[in-house]
Parts: C-alpha cells; sequence; structure tokens
C-alpha cells in the first residue's frame, strides 16, 4: 500500500476508544465502525501480550487459513451404517467410548455413570445395572474417549462393539468420521438413561433401522450433507438445539431409497416412523460430519485454530490444530436455560456431549442466527438477540464459511474457524447450545439451553501453541 | 428466449452447494448487469431448474450438474466477458454480505471483527488508555489501516517501533498524543470544519494545526489535508518517521500545491532531514518550526517565526483582521493608572502559549513560562510578564485537558483581574470538534463577576463559523464583557504587548 492510500480514499474509520469522535463522524457522514473496547485478555498482561505476538505472525494467520480451507473444502457424504465393532478397529471388547475428554470412573458423572451401566448389560458383561456398577467401579471395564476412535457421541456418548455407527466420508480428504444412531427424545441412554426400554429401543436401532438405512445409503451411493446443511439453515435449523428442518429433508431424501433397500412393509414403516417423529435426528448425522470436517485440520502446524470441543460431564475438553491430539481441560460450566415441567436448575448435570463438534464448524450457537426459535428456546429472546450471539462469534472466529448462510444475516456465512488467539483476546467464549441431562443416572433430559465454553482451556492452549512456535 | 447465434453461453457448476433461490435470483440480476451479458442464471440444478435453463439457452450440453449441486450460467456476446461474468458470480458466491443488521445493537469487541462489518475500513482512531494503545495500534496496522493514535503515554520506543512497522507496511501512523487530523476535509479528533483547498499541513502540534488550518480558511484559502504526527515525532529518538512519511504522501497528492511543516525546532540532525526530505520536492514548503533561529532553508522553502505568519505565507497573503494594534492598545491604556506593566498569558493551548513567548521575545520583554520555548531567558522574577500553559501535565494529572473543561485557567484570569500590575490578561479560546461547547461563555462568566477595575483582556478565538460552536457567536460573547478579540493568537499577543509597553 502507497503511503497516500489514505488521502485518495474517503475516509472510513474504526474508532477505539472514545465515543465522541465516533459521533462526530458520524454526524458528518462518515462511515465508522465503533469497537466496543476493553482491555484484552481480560487485563491479563502475560496472555495479552501473547496474543499481540501470536497476532503479529502472519505464519499463524497462514496456518489457520490452511486449517480454515480444509473445513471448507471438505466434502461430507453420510454414506453407510455398521456395528461400531466392524469399522472402529481400536474398539475392543470390554471397551466403552465416552463423550469428552478422558476421564476415570471415579471422577465420572451420575448420568455417565448411568449410560456406562446400560451400556454393559446391553453388551451382555453384566447381568444386571448393579452388577455393571462394580464392574465399572473395579477396573474391568476400559473408558476411551470416542475422539480417540474418530468417532463423536451426544451427551453421555456411548459407544460399544454392538452398537451400529453412521459414516460419514470426507470425500475431499479420504478421512471417515463415526457417531451413533439418535434414539429419539426423553429417556434414552445418551441422557443417561438405562432401563429395560432404553436397551430395547438400543437393539432395536441396531437390528432393524441401521441394516434399513445402510441398504438405503449404499443403493444411492451416499447423502451429500454440505447442501443439506445450507438448505436447514435456510430453514431455521442451527443443527444443534433444532434439527426439524434437517431431520425432515433427511427423511425426504432417504425415503425412496428405504422403500427400495426394504423389503418388509412394516420394517419400512417402523424406520420411517422412528426418523420421522424424531426432530433430532440429525443431529449424530450433523456429528458425525463435523468430525469428519474437523479431523482433516487437526495437526496443521502454527495453526490456533479449535479443531474439537467436547465435554465429559466434569471436564470442558478443546483440542487446536496446531498442537494435534492433545486436550486442554477445564472444569465444565453449568447450563443455563429452561426445563420441562417439574425441573429445575437443582437437577441439571453440568453440561455433557460431544455435540460441540457442530459448533467447532460453525453451527449451533455459532449459528443462532439462523434460528431465531431457538433463541427464545434457550432463553436468548429476541430474534435480534439470536443475531447478536452470531455476531458476538463473528468476534471470535478466522472466517465465514461461504457455503453456509443465514438469510437473517442478509446470507452472511456462518462464523467458523475457533480462533483461540481472538477467545482469550476478548474473553469472549464460545457459545455452545445443549441439551440439559437430570445429574442422577437413569433420568434423562431435563431441559435445554446454552453453555459458555469455559477460557480456562483457551488460555492454556494460547500457552502451548506459543510455546511450541518459541514465542512467549 | 433462445440464444442468439453471436452470443456464447457458459456452465460452471459447484458440487454440493445450496443457497436460497431467492438469493440466487439476486445474485442472478447483479451478474446479468455485467458487461456484455445478455442473460446469466444461477441455480441448483434440480430437474425442474434444468427445465427452464433448457428452456432459455442457457444449459450447455455437457452440464451435469444434479439437484446438489449449483449452476452458474451465463450468455455473454464475447468469451473475455463470459469469463468475467463467471468469475464474477463465484466471487459473489465466496462473499456473502457483511451482516450489517437493523435491530442488532451488538457492537464488534476488537478491531478485526470491525472490519467485517465495516469493508474497506481505511483509519483507527485510537484513544484507549496510554498502557493499551500501542498493542490496539499495531492491530490495526497489522490489518492493514492508518492509524491515528489520540492516547499519550506511549514510550518512545513503543512510538518507533510502531513508525517503523507503518513504514514497512506502507502505511501512516498519526501520534501517539495526536490531538488533531483533517483529512480530505474530515476533521478528526480534537479538529475545526476547514474549507477543502489546495494546502496541505504536517503539524506535530495538534492546537499548531488547529489555529493554521483556522487562519487558512479564515483567510479564503482551504486544507488538502491536516496530518498530525504526534509531538515527539521530530526527536532524536523518533527521527522524524511520520512527518518523513506525511511529505511523501502530500507530495505525491495531486491535490496538495504547498505544504505547511509545524513543529517545536527539532533536533539538529532531525531537521537536516526533514529539510533534505523538502528539498526533493517541488512544491513550495512553509517552515514553521516555533522559536527556531538561524535554519538554513532549501530555495523551495519559506521560513515562518509564528503560525499566524505560516498562514498567511502559505495564502500568500497577510491574516490579520480589522483591528488596528496601535491605536486599540492607545485606547485600552487611557485609562490604565502607571502601575500596570505586565503581561498574565492564560493558555489552554501549549502550542499557542509558546507562539505568544516568541512575540515577547523577539521584541526583548523579559517573561515566565511554565513551558518555556528554546532559546527563550525565562524570568524567575514577579517583575516579569507571565505565560502560562494549562495544558501542561502539572495541571492535567487527573483532571481533564482545559480545551474540555476551561475551569482552572479561567480561575487564573480571575485571579489575574483584579491584580493592579497587570496590564493585558491575554488567553486563548479554541473552538471546534472535541472542544468545551462554549468555552466564551464560560470565560465571559468569570470576567463579569470581576472587578470594574481591571486590565485590558486581549483574546483569539481558533475555529471557523462551521465549527458546532460558531466562531462568530464565540466573538460576538467575548466582544459583549469588553475582551478584544485579535484576529490570530499572534496578534493578540503583539497587542498585549503594546499595551503592556509603558510610552
Amino acid at each position: 500500500m502507497a503511503i497516500d492510500s489514505l488521502l485518495r480514499l474517503p475516509l472510513k474509520v474504526v474508532n477505539v476508544g472514545l465515543a465522541g469522535f465516533a459521533a462526530d463522524l458520524k454526524a458528518r457522514g462518515v462511515a465508522v465502525a465503533e469497537v466496543d473496547w476493553a482491555p484484552p485478555a481480560r487485563g491479563d498482561a502475560r496472555l495479552a501480550a501473547l496474543v499481540s505476538k501470536l497476532g503479529a505472525l502472519d505464519s499463524v494467520d497462514a496456518a489457520n487459513r490452511e486449517a480454515l480451507g480444509r473445513f471448507f473444502k471438505a466434502e461430507p457424504v453420510l454414506v453407510d451404517v455398521r456395528p461400531a465393532g466392524e469399522v472402529l478397529t481400536r474398539l475392543k471388547d470390554r471397551m466403552i467410548l465416552h463423550a469428552g475428554p478422558p476421564i476415570g470412573w471415579e471422577r465420572m458423572c451420575g448420568p455417565l455413570r448411568g449410560a456406562i451401566q446400560g451400556a454393559i448389560v446391553l453388551e451382555g458383561w453384566a447381568p444386571d445395572l448393579a452388577a455393571a456398577e462394580t464392574l465399572a467401579a473395579s477396573g474391568g471395564i476400559a473408558f476411551e474417549p470416542c475422539h480417540h476412535h474418530d468417532a463423536v457421541g451426544p451427551m453421555t456418548g456411548m459407544i460399544t462393539r454392538s452398537m451400529p455407527v453412521m459414516i460419514v466420508e470426507n470425500r475431499t480428504f479420504g478421512t471417515r468420521a463415526y457417531c451413533t444412531i439418535n434414539e429419539g427424545l426423553g429417556k434414552v441412554m445418551r441422557f443417561g438413561g438405562n432401563d429395560a426400554e432404553v436397551l430395547n429401543r438400543l437393539r432395536w436401532l441396531a437390528t432393524t433401522l441401521a441394516p434399513a438405512l445402510a441398504g438405503a445409503l449404499r443403493l444411492q451411493g451416499g447423502l451429500p450433507l454440505k447442501p443439506l446443511i445450507a438448505r436447514g439453515l435456510s430453514m431455521g435449523d442451527e443443527m444443534h438445539q433444532r434439527n426439524v428442518a434437517c431431520s425432515s429433508l433427511f427423511i425426504r431424501q432417504m425415503a425412496p431409497w428405504l422403500a427400495r433397500a426394504v423389503s418388509d412393509s412394516a420394517t419400512l414403516a417402523s424406520a420411517c416412523e422412528f426418523i420421522g417423529a424424531n426432530d433430532q435426528f440429525f443431529l449424530n448425522v450433523a456429528m458425525a460430519m463435523g468430525k469428519a470436517i474437523t479431523d482433516p485440520a487437526r495437526g496443521v502446524a502454527g495453526s490456533t485454530l479449535v479443531t474439537a470441543m467436547c465435554r465429559n460431564g466434569t471436564d470442558f475438553g478443546i483440542r487446536v490444530a496446531a498442537t494435534g491430539d492433545r486436550w486442554f481441560t477445564a472444569p465444565v460450566e453449568q447450563p443455563r436455560g429452561l426445563y420441562f415441567p417439574g425441573y429445575t436448575e437443582k437437577d441439571a448435570n453440568p453440561d455433557i456431549g460431544d455435540s460441540a463438534i457442530v459448533e467447532t464448524i460453525g453451527l449451533g450457537g455459532f449459528a443462532m442466527a439462523a434460528s431465531p426459535a431457538v433463541a427464545g428456546f434457550v432463553g436468548a429472546g429476541s430474534a435480534a438477540e439470536a443475531l447478536n450471539y452470531t455476531r458476538a462469534m463473528y468476534d471470535i472466529a478466522f472466517g465465514r464459511n461461504p457455503d453456509w448462510t443465514m438469510p437473517a444475516l442478509d446470507f452472511a456465512g456462518v462464523p467458523t474457524g475457533i480462533d483461540v488467539r481472538k477467545v482469550v483476546e476478548t474473553g469472549i467464549a464460545p457459545t455452545i447450545n445443549t441439551g440439559i441431562a437430570h445429574r442422577l443416572p437413569g433420568i434423562g433430559q431435563v431441559g435445554a439451553g446454552t453453555v459458555k465454553a469455559p477460557l480456562a482451556c483457551f488460555e492454556q492452549a494460547l500457552t502451548a501453541v506459543a510455546g511450541k512456535l518459541g514465542v512467549g | 428466449m433462445p440464444p442468439s447465434s453471436t452470443n456464447l453461453t457458459a456452465n460452471r457448476v459447484r458440487r454440493g452447494f445450496y443457497l436460497d433461490s431467492v438469493a440466487l435470483m439476486r445474485l442472478s440480476q447483479t451478474v446479468s448487469a455485467l458487461p456484455g451479458v445478455t442473460t446469466a442464471a444461477l441455480m441448483i440444478g434440480s430437474a425442474s431448474n434444468r427445465g427452464i435453463l433448457h428452456e432459455a439457452g442457457l444449459l450447455t450440453p455437457g452440464c451435469d450438474a444434479g439437484a446438489n449441486d449449483l449452476i452458474i450460467a451465463v450468455q455473454a456476446a464475447t468469451q473475455a466477458q463470459l469469463d468475467a461474468a463467471v468469475n464474477r458470480a463465484e466471487e459473489l458466491l465466496d462473499q456473502p454480505q457483511a451482516g450489517a443488521v437493523a435491530g442488532s445493537t451488538r457492537r464488534p469487541r476488537t478491531i478485526s471483527a470491525a472490519l467485517t462489518d465495516l469493508g474497506g475500513a481505511n483509519l483507527a482512531l485510537v484513544s484507549v488508555p496510554g498502557e493499551f494503545a500501542a498493542g490496539e495500534a499495531h492491530r490495526a496496522l497489522g490489518l492493514g489501516l492508518h492509524v491515528l493514535i489520540f492516547s499519550d503515554n506511549v514510550s518512545y520506543e513503543e512510538e518507533r517501533a510502531l513508525k517503523e512497522e507503518a513504514q514497512k507496511r506502507g502505511l501512516l501512523v498519526m501520534g501517539p498524543d495526536c490531538g488533531t487530523a483533517l483529512i480530505g476535509g474530515v476533521p478528526l479528533a480534537f479538529a475545526n470544519e476547514v474549507a477543502l483547498g489546495d494546502i496541505g499541513i504536517v503539524g506535530a502540534s495538534g492546537t499548531g494545526l488547529q489555529e493554521v488550518s483556522t487562519l487558512i480558511a479564515r483567510g479564503g484559502g482551504g486544507v488538502s489535508h491536516g496530518i498530525g504526527t504526534g509531538g515527539r515525532d521530530l526527536s532524536e529518538k523518533i527521527g522524524a518517521l511520520t512527518t518523513l512519511a506525511a511529505i511523501d504522501a502530500l507530495d505525491a497528492d495531486p491535490g496538495t500545491k504547498r505544504i505547511v511543516l509545524i513543529s517545536k525546532p527539532p533536533a539538529a540532525n532531525v531537521a537536516e532531514a526533514v529539510l533534505a526530505r523538502v528539498a526533493r520536492s517541488k512544491k513550495p514548503f512553509v517552515i514553521c518550526f516555533l522559536g527556531a533561529k538561524g535554519l538554513k532553508l532549501p530555495a523551495n522553502a519559506r521560513f515562518a517565526s509564528t503560525l499566524a505568519a505560516a498562514a498567511s505565507a502559505a495564502l500568500d497573503k497577510p491574516v490579520t483582521g480589522s483591528l488596528d494594534v496601535h491605536s486599540t492598545a492607545a485606547q485600552a491604556r487611557a485609562g490604565f493608572d502607571g502601575q500596570r506593566r505586565w503581561i498574565r498569558g492564560v493558555y489552554t493551548g501549549g502550542t499557542l502559549c509558546g507562539e505568544a513567548q516568541i512575540v515577547l521575545r523577539d521584541t526583548g520583554e523579559p517573561y515566565w513560562s511554565n513551558a518555556p520555548i528554546p532559546g527563550s531567558l525565562p524570568q524567575q522574577s514577579a517583575v516579569a510578564h507571565s505565560l502560562v500553559d494549562y495544558g501542561a501535565d502539572e495541571y492535567t494529572r487527573g483532571r481533564p485537558h482545559p480545551m474540555i473543561d476551561p475551569a482552572l485557567r479561567d480561575q487564573a484570569l480571575a485571579t489575574a483581574l483584579g491584580d493592579p500590575a497587570v496590564a493585558a490578561v491575554l488567553f486563548d479560546c479554541v473552538i471546534g470538534h472535541g472542544a468545551h461547547a462554549d468555552p466564551a461563555g464560560a470565560v465571559a462568566r468569570v470576567i463579569k463577576a470581576g472587578p470594574g477595575n481591571r486590565p485590558a483582556l486581549v483574546a483569539s478565538v481558533t475555529g471557523t463559523d462551521a465549527d458546532p460552536q460558531n466562531r462568530a457567536t464565540q466573538v460576538r460573547t467575548l466582544q459583549e464583557v469588553g475582551v478584544l478579540v485579535a484576529a490570530s493568537n499572534a496578534e493578540a499577543a503583539s497587542l498585549a504587548l503594546a499595551i503592556s509597553r509603558p510610552r
């Protein structure tokens, strides 16, 4: 840029500080953007210095462009549904995958323990829930995060060998990601439910629905997900709290192929009925897609973009591209939201689940502007407030996804690529839309709301990346 | 409509893409309006849409797009126009509009976030507390913005680092401690409404820039750009990095015909470098290094000893007003007893205080100042004039600058009114954006409450009639309480001097 460029252009000013200066300029008709300034990194001088040093490195921006480019270039396609034991090659017998960063039995919350007991009984490793608890507590079961197996799971995130997983293939990068089938609302294992009704439904998913879906997907050569999401955003879904549009589009697209793949009309009817009656059916598809999109960015050297966010009900964990598989964890926060009749926040378990993978790719809380209905549900109130949620996320995102746009923001792209530098600089935590589980095992979902990712995770990650880059 | 035989048609397909059809129709309209384009359509490749495109002659035979793909179909007169239109369509798809939505009151928290709201921003105006100012300025530079740093309390090291980075990036850093700038007629921070014209100004002093730009405007001229550099730019440690960049910019600016430099006297080697740069320009310069003596100027530069002289030189005519200094002084003295001898200068603007000192110094009058100009011989004795800058650090710690709140200065003025040794109270009244809403009214109230037997009151008003306070109104307010209002601060100092001198 030439030094005299300022003198040749009409002034367009970013005002950082005294509001009076901006007001004078606006009164003269000069275009002004006003920064709502606060001391960077909430006044922490060490972190503020790291932010500005990492901000000055062009190499970090280049790495982030590379990582975000991998997000945007992804071509996720739902290709198949298979038993987890067949496709997750490192998922051994007597191993249970759970949501969130690594955790041992002794630190697990109620719903996670409840779900594990149910999963043990489901797999036949113990005759009943009590025996299952004893087995789990005695060290007879291996626990590993879904994320360590290219998989994600909502809420408690249970995956065992017999459970079917949906497979999303990222055709650009040749990678695959996995998620279980959504069980529906109410008393379900992902919220810690573990009674006979819960286990019988899981058996039906494995024996009946999964083969039907698999047949339909294979017949049609896979279901491309990116355009489906784009359409869902324009129909009021944000793909975390609200999936009614995408679930509907899903069954619309799948129905003829299910009809071709399933010869028995009773099975066909039950499959269509189950999907059609579950507004959240698509959530698990979106999650597997999120994992498939973010995984190729894992390990992009020098990138400060977040590749995963998840919770196990005790800890919140994030991964950052530059530091690969390392987890940065902090105590998970309590969601704020609305409760089903008969329940209050006293009943709520701290936040849980791998579903924050959808926020990691710019959906969920980041795409709240697409979903005014959700804004009301999660206590944000007016549609204008829903826009503010998304606008806040623009402050911490590295870019906007040109393929996924929101009509209410004049088709602006969803804020994508959470930059730990920006999170630490602004003190704005990613907003996650979430369901709320009961704190005791076996009860299930009691509400829904939003939760903030703990800033401590991002502060640790920033420090680690800075250390890796020799800055600090 | 069937395709015309002279038109070319192209289809480009985006796989796995969906956008709402209303948004696509808007984009289609934009692309259709491009040069040479007869028709254009962006459509999802569903069977029915393919039918529509086919009917319109917009579907090329090889196009295999399906319901999950987008077809960009364009018909244009030439291959170049066709390519340009298809590429533009891709660009439009990749750059969804910035969300500037009515009803959303949220403001961005960072400069980079603000940039996505305000595409094409080119200047950051930074006025956060000093300890954070350099950080924000670095961020702004990194994002390709020119920067005006109003904040002070930025270290020399940080200032130098910022200016070096700006130099590397081809950007301008005005400040730190830059109170005033005028870019293309737009006043920034503390500045005045000044007509556009062909005189460029580079000022290390905000008030100096205000005085010269408003004198030029009132003299019938105009200012192309007024670039503030910050008070320390011409120090040895900073080496005039911004001043030199500003000269480059104004030298290259076709709207600028002559250039005025305003500063305290720079360090000798810095002055040399600046004057060497001036010598390389083809444009005429006016050099106003307040208090400097014996400068060796290049042929295209003239020296101006005061701000008023600088404005006169830039305009090629004197900026004096209708007031005759000698007869006015004689009239003012007529009612005095023999004791009134001294000037009490009470200033809000440091540079104006310095300019008054030059007027006194050049006549050999003894004076004292808390902010002495270089080369002056300050008197400690009470038997002297005094010129006090109430904007100096010792008066502004923990309180607003007197240009914003002149109470402290006006108090000192009230004290001087009752002093039988004082011949003339000399003061300034600076208006414009950022300044007190009615400084003349504030001082007029103090004068009205003062004694009947009082010294002469001499003032100047820095500003224009287009300023929010309106200079004519401010002048009238002062005249109504008996203040002699000069055409410039230099003239006010001369008048005060003439009043104070015994016959």
